[in-house]
């Protein structure tokens, strides 16, 4: 909802730039080929003289061989196979390129994929470090990433075009895959595999920080959540565990603990909100809380019955949760 | 040709009832609706209104029964009752009611909560999804439809899916002895 | 049942086989439209009229016409869906259809395009076809091939009707478990789908084996297997694909009903079992489901392309070797489906060295039709043309194909609107325009009238812009990210722009299929009469009448030559004669060389295969309902079987008399 490069043809990661290189060799020796292939189809209908039904049919090449004719055939198998070779060396040299990223002092995260939202789980040697954010990851430029890739419920696919290709998330068979962005930015990402009512809707932002930016977010990310600092905002941190939004959601350092949902601890400082359903705003989380299913259907956050002064006191307090 | 069309009907009639059960209902139908008011008098103005709520309406729907299923889950009802064989709480998947049966009963349960552990979820969960879990709830014991009730969970194997369970004829019993604390 | 027991006893034998056979001279059958044998012949293998003979017909030219219009029909009901999905893709954000809506429609249309209309199209072509073609009266197990027939009716329209009732499949063509297994598969949407792929798999089966057989025995004397027709090798060698693929995904589909019925844990991780079973065994199945498709298409260019060049085939060897090839190769390239799922770096290899490999065969074909075309004097009519665009679109698919065989090029787009724009051009590529190409080059013989020319050059050009203004666009979707099987997509992913254009060539094509319909129609009510061989070829179907007679030949061609019609010696035997006239009589030949070898007796006209498909239909739907349906409901069934094979007192009369005549 908030733009984002998605383009495997614009990439901004080591592996993303492998592939890309890979596809600028593809493309013009297919579209050779392709050319050729029409050309010679063309040239054929241009110089065959027209027949009708009634023309008898020549049948001589029943007996006599074309020995002309075989050996054009032939050149062609012949070139198509020596550049079928090529193309098979050059996807074999661009995959083990991809698998030889270097990945001294990796940063480690744990993706898991629900329908139809992402959680991840930034991992540390010490547990204190360890902190889960939902939809959105940010990442320092330069610094290879292994996201460890683990299907809750059915299979998704992890994809940030401008990062790597698509690796699935397959329930029972958790796998990883890593990458190195190169350049900030935010990449926008999404689920690939089929999973549900709102395979749509299930987009992961990638957000390559400098290293700075990424150690300030990170320190902020697993602080917990900040203390209500108005009165309206601690009215909403009180109906929010009164009402049925703690039910499923967690905001860590208060009594919301549910493991359902996302992790709301740092909600205000994501971009966007179900997923890359609605950009981040004051209005539109008001407009989501009431009935999320007007924006995505099926989704499994119920509609709420909530009065007005309610919500603007739940959504304020979600606005303080930087 | 006639066959063809005498085989499209045959289909048809068979399968209305897939109508109802096959619904997904994402827009709560409750939204602006009230839990209906208690009623000391039979007389109202206009037309009579009985049945403001969502009772019974999810008890042939598959997809509400698998909302339920996921919900008895997520609100951690299998903390007390496990998968419906009982544990702190009682077992509800056998034909052993203490508080009734009836999906109103059911639902009085869950939102008014009951002595001795079964806290009260009014409030906390909002009115279709209680509908749900009480659809699901009786499932496990085969009172809601057979045909709409959910199969076997991608967890490990505790017991036999809903659809697959003879429906129990109820009994009442009263709140003590093994079925409340084993 | 006195009266099938009956059917045994030789003194009522040979009562009845006086009173069916007559007892005065015995009438052959021999060259000569008007002769006594042709009327014998016509009163032998006429069917009964009305609903009764509608329903019990084991003529392979009716069931073969039934599959096609049946397929057909499907396939304007699925484009009608994807018709209603670009509508819903034309802007962002769109609320046309939800999301639940959507979901059941591309389901629907990939699983009617692929297992409803596809295969059995091309089936059913062949089940017309190749008895003419091969210079046989009836398909070697015609009852079989009815049979298929009504499973495969009921099958689809058991599905439609279950998607008019919002119970449509909803876990996409491939019915990736978990989402299509006993969780997140959700009331009897997956069920139904499960049942359609046990009746379109039997279906397909049992006619792959009878076209199998037709093709290996039945073939006219002196058809040895070098003088085959192309089009026969293409079904030969798609028989034996189906044969060995199809069991493969009626077995996953019956492991994922039993985890849906019997609670089973086939594809549960948590009790031992593995969801990526289903994507191994579902695509060992569904990667040379594409050849099915393809390689019969194959058949039909080499077919049409000689015709209309006004000469044989170049490199015919070359081109059957070409298919068989293909065919093995077929079943090498399952798991590029699934680079995505994690695999040893050895097997992506391997696998990214078959998907590249078979681009081979296929480049023999087009270069030996190339060479076909340019040595011929070409006839240039609306088969033709279809065959020309043909090469276009199937050669830029096939392009995009071997990119995709690339592993590392495939992480990127696997899934993506590239895929999809992918799959159009090869299916729409390989297997619709020839399709086309067949039905304007065929269809003087299905119905004895030609298909207007003028309308066949617009549907032809209609089709073509149509067809490239829909699916370019989506290659670049894809490279820009946009996934497949999204309801929606928002407004800033800057994709709006190329899916409106998608979105105006699917109304293009829709015009175009309907000026087909419409030329079909203009041409069933009064087009120009085509004569027995409007287009001067030179396969066998063409030595009949058009529309043939119910016994195809008067008397069975004998064969001299790769071109039985065009190369013709004139002391050579042009026919055998000899076979009774008065009993289904047949003609079986030895596998290599065809030579005459036994006699052989077809299948009367039975309503028990009807019968029995709809009780395979109701076992299947009551195992869904409850599960010991598995089991009561196998009794009609194989009632059904038992009174199909049990020999009414005629047949039986008429087996013994055949045995006594020389």
């Amino acid at each position: 909802m908030t733009g984002g490069l998605h383009d495997v043809e614009a990439p901004a990661g080591a592996q993303a730039q492998a592939i890309a290189q890979l596809w600028h060799v593809l493309l013009p020796v297919c579209t050779i080929v392709f050319v050729a292939v029409l050309v010679a189809v063309f040239v054929a209908l241009r110089r065959a003289p027209r027949a009708t039904r009634e023309t008898a049919p020549d049948v001589s090449s029943l007996s006599q061989p074309e020995p002309a004719l075989a050996r054009a055939v032939w050149a062609g198998v012949i070139v198509c196979a020596v550049l079928l070779l090529g193309l098979l060396a050059a996807s074999v040299f661009t995959d083990r390129a991809l698998a030889r990223l270097p990945l001294e002092d990796a940063l480690h995260i744990r993706l898991t994929g629900y329908q139809w939202w992402w959680e991840a789980q930034y991992d540390d040697p010490a547990p204190s470090r360890i902190f889960t954010t939902a939809n959105e990851l940010h990442v320092p430029v330069g610094r290879p990433v292994i996201v460890t890739l683990v299907g809750a419920d059915v299979i998704h696919s992890f994809w940030v075009p401008s990062l790597h290709g698509k690796k699935d998330l397959i329930p029972g068979r958790p796998q990883t895959i890593s990458f190195r962005a190169d350049r900030p930015g935010v990449y926008r990402g999404t689920c690939a595999e089929y999973c549900g009512y709102q395979h749509a809707h299930m987009v992961l932002y990638v957000i390559a920080d400098t290293p700075n930016d990424f150690a300030y977010w990170a320190a902020r990310q697993r602080a917990p959540a900040a203390k209500p600092a108005s009165a309206l905002a601690q009215q909403g941190a009180e109906l929010f565990l009164q009402k049925s939004c703690a039910m499923c959601h967690a905001i860590d350092g208060t009594g919301a603990q549910g493991r359902n949902a996302p992790n709301l601890t740092h909600v205000a400082s994501r971009m966007t909100i179900g997923a890359g359903t609605l950009a981040n705003s004051v209005t539109n989380r008001a407009a989501w809380i009431l009935d999320p299913q007007q924006f995505k259907p099926g989704a499994n956050m119920p509609s709420q019955n909530m009065a007005p002064d309610e919500l603007a006191a739940i959504n304020a307090y979600l606005g303080t949760l930087q | 040709m006639n066959v063809r069309a005498a085989c499209c009907v045959v289909a048809a009639i068979v399968s209305l009832a897939a109508c109802q059960r096959e619904k997904r209902d994402f827009e709560a139908p409750t939204k602006a609706v009230t839990p209906p008011p208690v009623r000391l008098s039979e007389i109202q103005p206009g037309a009579i209104s009985t049945k403001t709520s969502l009772e019974g309406k999810y008890e042939d729907n598959a997809f509400a029964l698998s909302e339920g299923k996921r919900l008895f889950g997520w609100y951690n009802c299998t903390g007390c009752h496990a998968h419906g064989g009982g544990d702190k709480g009682p077992a509800l998947m056998d034909r052993v009611w203490i508080y009734g049966s009836e999906p109103a009963q059911i639902y009085a349960t869950i939102v008014e909560g009951r002595p001795n552990g079964m806290p009260s979820f009014g409030g906390h969960i909002p009115d279709n999804e209680v509908w749900e879990l009480v659809a699901y709830v009786r499932s496990l014991s085969g009172l809601a439809s057979g045909m709409a009730s959910p199969n076997r969970s991608d967890t490990m194997h505790v017991k036999a899916p809903e659809s697959n369970v003879e429906a129990q004829q109820p009994v009442t019993a009263a709140p003590s002895g093994a079925s409340e604390r084993p | 049942m006195s009266r099938l027991l009956a059917a045994l006893d030789p003194r009522e034998l040979r009562k009845a086989a006086r009173a069916s056979v007559g007892r005065g001279e015995a009438i052959y059958d021999g060259p000569g439209w008007g002769s006594p044998a042709a009327s014998a012949l016509d009163r032998t293998w006429r069917e009964k009229p009305g609903v009764r003979g509608w329903l019990e017909t084991v003529d392979h030219k009716r069931t073969g016409k039934r599959f096609v219009f049946t397929s057909f029909v499907f396939f304007c009901a699925a484009g009608i869906l994807a018709a209603i999905m670009r509508s819903q893709l034309a802007f962002p954000d769109s609320h046309l259809v939800g999301p639940d809506l959507y979901d059941q429609m591309f389901t629907m249309h990939g699983t009617t395009m692929m297992f409803i209309f596809a295969v059995p199209v091309m089936q059913g072509m062949a089940v017309y076809l190749i008895p003419l073609m091969v210079g046989t009266r009836n398909t070697a197990f015609p009852r079989m091939t009815a049979c298929a027939f009504w499973l495969y009716l009921l099958g689809s329209l058991s599905l439609w009707v279950g998607f008019a009732l919002n119970t449509g499949a909803d876990a996409g063509w491939f019915a990736y478990v978990p989402l299509a297994g006993p969780e997140y598969g959700i009331g009897k949407r997956s069920d139904l789908w499960n049942n359609l792929i046990n009746l379109t798999e039997a279906m397909g089966l049992m006619v792959a084996v009878d076209l199998a057989t037709v093709i290996l025995k039945m073939r006219a004397p002196g058809m040895s297997l070098r003088r085959m027709p192309v089009f026969a090798w293409s079904i030969l060698v798609t028989s034996v694909m189906i044969i060995f693929a199809m069991p493969s995904v009626m077995l996953a589909a019956n492991l994922a009903q039993f985890d849906r019925t019997f609670a089973t844990h086939f594809f549960n991780p948590a009790e031992g079992g593995d969801v990526l079973i289903w994507q191994h065994l579902f695509w060992f199945f569904g990667h040379p489901e594409v050849y099915f498709i393809f390689i019969p298409a194959l058949g039909f260019i080499s077919t049409i392309i000689p015709t209309f060049a006004r000469r044989p085939l170049f490199g015919h060897t070359a081109v059957v070797l070409s298919m068989i090839a293909t065919g093995f190769l077929a079943f090498g390239l399952w798991v590029h489906h699934m680079f995505a799922t994690n695999l040893p770096e050895l097997g992506k290899g391997f696998f990214t060295a078959m998907s590249m490999m078979i681009a081979i065969p296929t480049a023999v074909q087009i270069f030996c039709w190339i060479a076909t075309l340019w040595s011929g004097r070409i006839n240039l009519r609306a088969p033709i043309l279809f065959v020309l665009g043909f090469f276009f679109i199937l050669v830029l698919g096939g392009m995009t194909g071997i990119m995709i065989g690339a592993v590392p090029f495939d992480l990127q787009v696997h899934d993506s609107y590239f895929i999809v724009a992918h799959l159009h051009y090869v299916l729409l590529g390989g297997a619709v325009f020839p399709l086309f190409a067949a039905f304007y080059y065929w269809f003087p013989k299905f119905t004895g009238r030609l298909l207007d020319e003028r309308l066949g050059r617009w549907q032809f050009w209609t089709f073509f812009v149509g067809f490239n203004v829909t699916f370019f666009p989506m290659h670049l979707l894809g490279l820009a990210g946009m996934p497949r099987r999204i309801y929606t997509y928002a407004a800033d992913t800057g994709w709006g722009t190329l899916n409106l254009v998608a979105t105006i060539g699917a109304a293009i094509i829709a015009v175009s299929v309907l000026l087909f319909v419409v030329n079909v129609i203009r041409t069933r009510a009064g087009g120009e009469a085509a004569g027995d061989d409007p287009w001067g070829a030179a396969t066998l179907e063409w030595a009949t009448h058009s529309p043939p007679p119910a016994f195809n030949f008067v008397a069975l061609p004998v064969v001299a030559s790769r071109e039985p019609l065009w190369a013709r010696e004139a002391d050579e035997p042009t026919h055998v004669s000899g076979l009774s006239a008065q009993v289904r009589e047949g003609l079986v030949t030895t596998v290599l060389d065809a030579l005459p070898d036994v006699r052989y007796a077809y299948p009367s006209p039975s309503i028990w295969p009807a019968v029995a498909a709809v009780t395979v239909v109701v076992w299947l739907f009551w195992s869904n309902v409850t599960p010991s349906g598995m089991w009561y409901g196998l009794i009609p069934p194989a009632i059904a079987f038992i009174l199909w094979y049990w020999p009414t007192r005629r047949e039986t009369a008429e087996q013994l008399l055949l045995q006594r005549r020389p």
